[in-house]
């Protein structure tokens, strides 16, 4: 394990590190005070949401399925919560509501992926459409907001320090999960169903059982992330988190984790969030507004894999070419055995 | 059941239950709205899901090869607008210039989804994520949050949405709805009889088998993605013709819409299954349910996409469940069906193992 950490270190991640560098760099030419403490925790109050979901993501991906669908989740957990508040639910009952309905619709695509046998993509999709079909069900085309003020400080104010709530808990969070990834059976169970899922079979590992755990917690978390979002913007609409899905799928994908399943680290993962967050923020200090941000991610997410497909073809060409060269021409090896070059 | 399996293959009856419910939906909804079957709902239903039916065509063709394009949307709102601006300034362009202009864009932009994901090996879930997010860019760039509005455009492209084929007490045959069953009807022709069409199906239901059969799957996954691309360009041009009204917005989130009807439309997710007619029932069927239900008055417009969501999960649970049932037993009746033929004829067996 170690010995793959420090391989991954001086490879994708070491790459990520760079970049990060970079990125801050450039930010700290344009702007002094870019790295105290403040302005660092007012960029990460503003993503904390997605960062929030993204961890959740690296596992869906590391076993090789996807979730299209948290962002709908988020903002039908939001939707849940300001309907209920609406209508003189307590606020305390109202979250627990939501968070139950996103475990709920969780298990739901947990049970079609991993009993039924549908394609994630498939089923989340309907819950992409479906779960923000709900949501505008719930609140319209309304705003709803005036929420208790302690419900609004708890996406708001800090808690130590200028330290949010929300942010502690992701810190607790990403912890968990790198533990939970590299040094947890489950982990295992986890990335061997990513790499093989006859394998993962073979050696006891309840596959369907793995799946829909995860497909649970990430409803789950997709709809506490969905509170957490409508406690730090105070108000509630139908398109709340809309399109979340493409920048939290492109930081796991950044990260390292395989599409494919199976490969991947959760440092790589938790890296490319504070890259992604420090470039849109450098981003905005240069003047480019958030459709074209979108667009530098998607263009990002792209790249991120374009690029070491490329290398890895080139390298192998590379080795191909080597190792024709090192075989000797056939016929001049000693007893008329032709020897094969064994690249590849 | 037997009698029916033994004159058509799961996949026809599939097709054929499809089409009973939307004969079934049909007639339950004229019994529930007045004037429902008559002529103006019917051609404003008809001429609504024109667009949508041409892009469908090009997506099964990439569904097919076990691939997904999410850039669609994009692509048709891209197409529309630069097309349309084009217009504005230039208002003496020939109808056929700016038809093969927005084909030819939509070229372009498939190209370059077929050339990431065949030749760059980018999953196409990424590279058509990224390129949804890049072409509405490129839109929002071009535009300067400018619109494009009917008032600018030559009055033959204002002409053409009433333009009528055919036309039959007032049920009309619009242009743009002939425009899209010849799209069908081709596709549909191409999936069955053009070895590119066979080879789409070889590909989607074994990637590595076409391969090492030596199949140019490369290639045909390329052209695949090009010609969704060729399609989403002329459906962009529709979008143009029919909305006239041109933001940066438009068809923002049309490829949800047609990878819904792909997949109600029995076109397998995973590749390899499927036909152009099932696709276009899968557009009817969506589009007739999505128009009835905001005329029902009972239903609000806000469960429009939860009604959608449901119907993607149903359609794909029983393609998954019951079709799956139904061709272990497909096989097995024809496998004792030839059975009993070589025992009715045994000097023909020899010949036929």
């Amino acid at each position: 394990m170690s010995a793959d950490i420090r391989r991954r270190l001086i490879g994708w991640e070491g790459l990520l590190l760079v970049f990060l560098v970079v990125v801050l760099g450039f930010n700290m030419a344009t702007n002094p005070r870019y790295l105290e403490i403040g302005n660092q925790v007012n960029l990460f109050t503003l993503g904390i949401e997605k960062s929030i979901v993204i961890l959740v993501m690296a596992f869906v991906i590391m076993t090789g399925e996807i979730d299209l669908s948290v962002a709908s989740m988020m903002g039908l957990a939001a939707a849940v919560v300001a309907a209920l508040f609406e209508q003189g639910v307590p606020m305390e009952i109202a979250v627990l509501v939501a968070l139950a309905v996103g475990l709920g619709f969780g298990l739901i695509n947990g049970f079609f992926v991993a009993i039924v046998g549908i394609p994630s993509l498939a089923v989340t999709l309907a819950g992409y459409i479906g779960f923000r079909g709900l949501a505008r069900l719930l609140v319209e085309d309304r705003s709803v907001g005036s929420f208790p003020d302690w419900f609004t400080a708890l996406g708001q104010d800090g808690l130590l320090g200028p330290i949010t709530g929300p942010m502690l808990l992701y810190l607790v969070m990403a912890i968990l999960a790198v533990t939970i990834m590299h040094f947890t059976g489950f982990g295992r169970s986890t990335i061997v169903i990513g790499n093989s899922v006859s394998v993962a079979r073979f050696s006891g590992v309840r596959v369907a059982r793995v799946k829909i755990a995860i497909f649970a917690a990430s409803g789950l978390i997709a709809a506490l992330a969905g509170v957490l979002i409508a406690a730090r913007l105070g108000a509630v609409r139908a398109s709340t988190a809309d399109g979340f899905e493409l920048d939290i799928i492109t930081v796991v994908l950044l990260g390292g984790v395989s599409i494919f399943g199976g490969s991947g680290t959760m440092i790589g993962v938790l890296l490319s969030s504070i890259l992604v967050l420090n470039l849109r923020n450098g981003l905005v200090i240069a003047g480019i507004t958030g459709n074209t941000q979108t667009g530098i991610i998607g263009l990002l997410l792209i790249l991120s894999v374009l690029v070491p497909n490329l290398v890895g073809a080139g390298r192998e060409r590379f080795r191909r070419r080597a190792a024709d060269r090192a075989a000797p021409p056939p016929g001049t090896s000693g007893e008329g055995v032709s020897v094969r070059p064994s690249g590849g | 059941m037997d009698a029916l399996l033994r004159r058509f293959r799961p996949e026809q009856l599939r097709e054929l239950i499809l089409l009973l419910v939307i004969v079934g939906m049909v007639v339950f909804f004229a019994t529930q709205i007045d004037q429902y079957l008559a002529a103006r709902p019917v051609n404003r239903i008809t001429t609504g899901l024109a667009i949508t039916a041409v892009v469908a065509v090009g997506q099964v063709l990439v569904v097919l090869t076990r691939n997904i394009d999410l850039s669609v949307g994009s692509s048709v709102g891209l197409v529309a607008y630069v097309v349309g601006t084009l217009l504005t300034r230039w208002t003496e362009m020939p109808p056929l210039v700016a038809v093969g202009l927005s084909v030819g864009i939509g070229v372009l932009l498939g190209a370059i989804n077929g050339l990431l994901v065949a030749y760059g090996r980018v999953p196409s879930i990424i590279a058509t994520l990224g390129t949804l997010a890049l072409y509405r860019v490129v839109l929002v760039e071009f535009s300067g949050a400018k619109t494009v509005t009917t008032a600018d455009l030559p009055d033959w492209l204002n002409d053409i949405p009433s333009a009528n084929v055919a036309s039959f007490e007032g049920y009309d045959l619009r242009v743009m709805v002939a425009v899209a069953l010849v799209a069908v009807i081709i596709g549909q022709l191409m999936l069955r009889y053009l070895s590119f069409g066979r080879r789409l199906y070889a590909i989607g239901s074994n990637p590595d088998a076409a391969r090492v059969s030596g199949l140019p799957a490369r290639r045909d996954v390329f052209l695949a993605f090009t010609l969704c691309g060729a399609l989403a360009g002329l459906a962009g041009f529709m979008f143009l013709v029919r909305f006239g009204n041109i933001t940066v917005t438009a068809a923002q989130g049309l490829e949800l819409q047609v990878v819904a009807a792909v997949v109600v439309g029995g076109v397998a997710i995973a590749g390899g299954s499927g036909s152009m007619v099932g696709a276009f029932m899968g557009v009817l069927l969506i589009e007739i349910l999505q128009q009835s239900l905001l005329r029902w008055a009972e239903i609000s417009e806000f469960v429009k996409d939860a009604i959608l969501g449901l119907l993607i999960l149903l359609a794909v649970a029983t393609d998954t469940v019951v079709l799956g049932r139904l061709r272990e037993r497909w096989v097995r009746i024809r496998r004792r069906d030839q059975e009993e033929r070589l025992a009715a004829a045994p000097g023909e067996a020899a010949d036929v193992r």
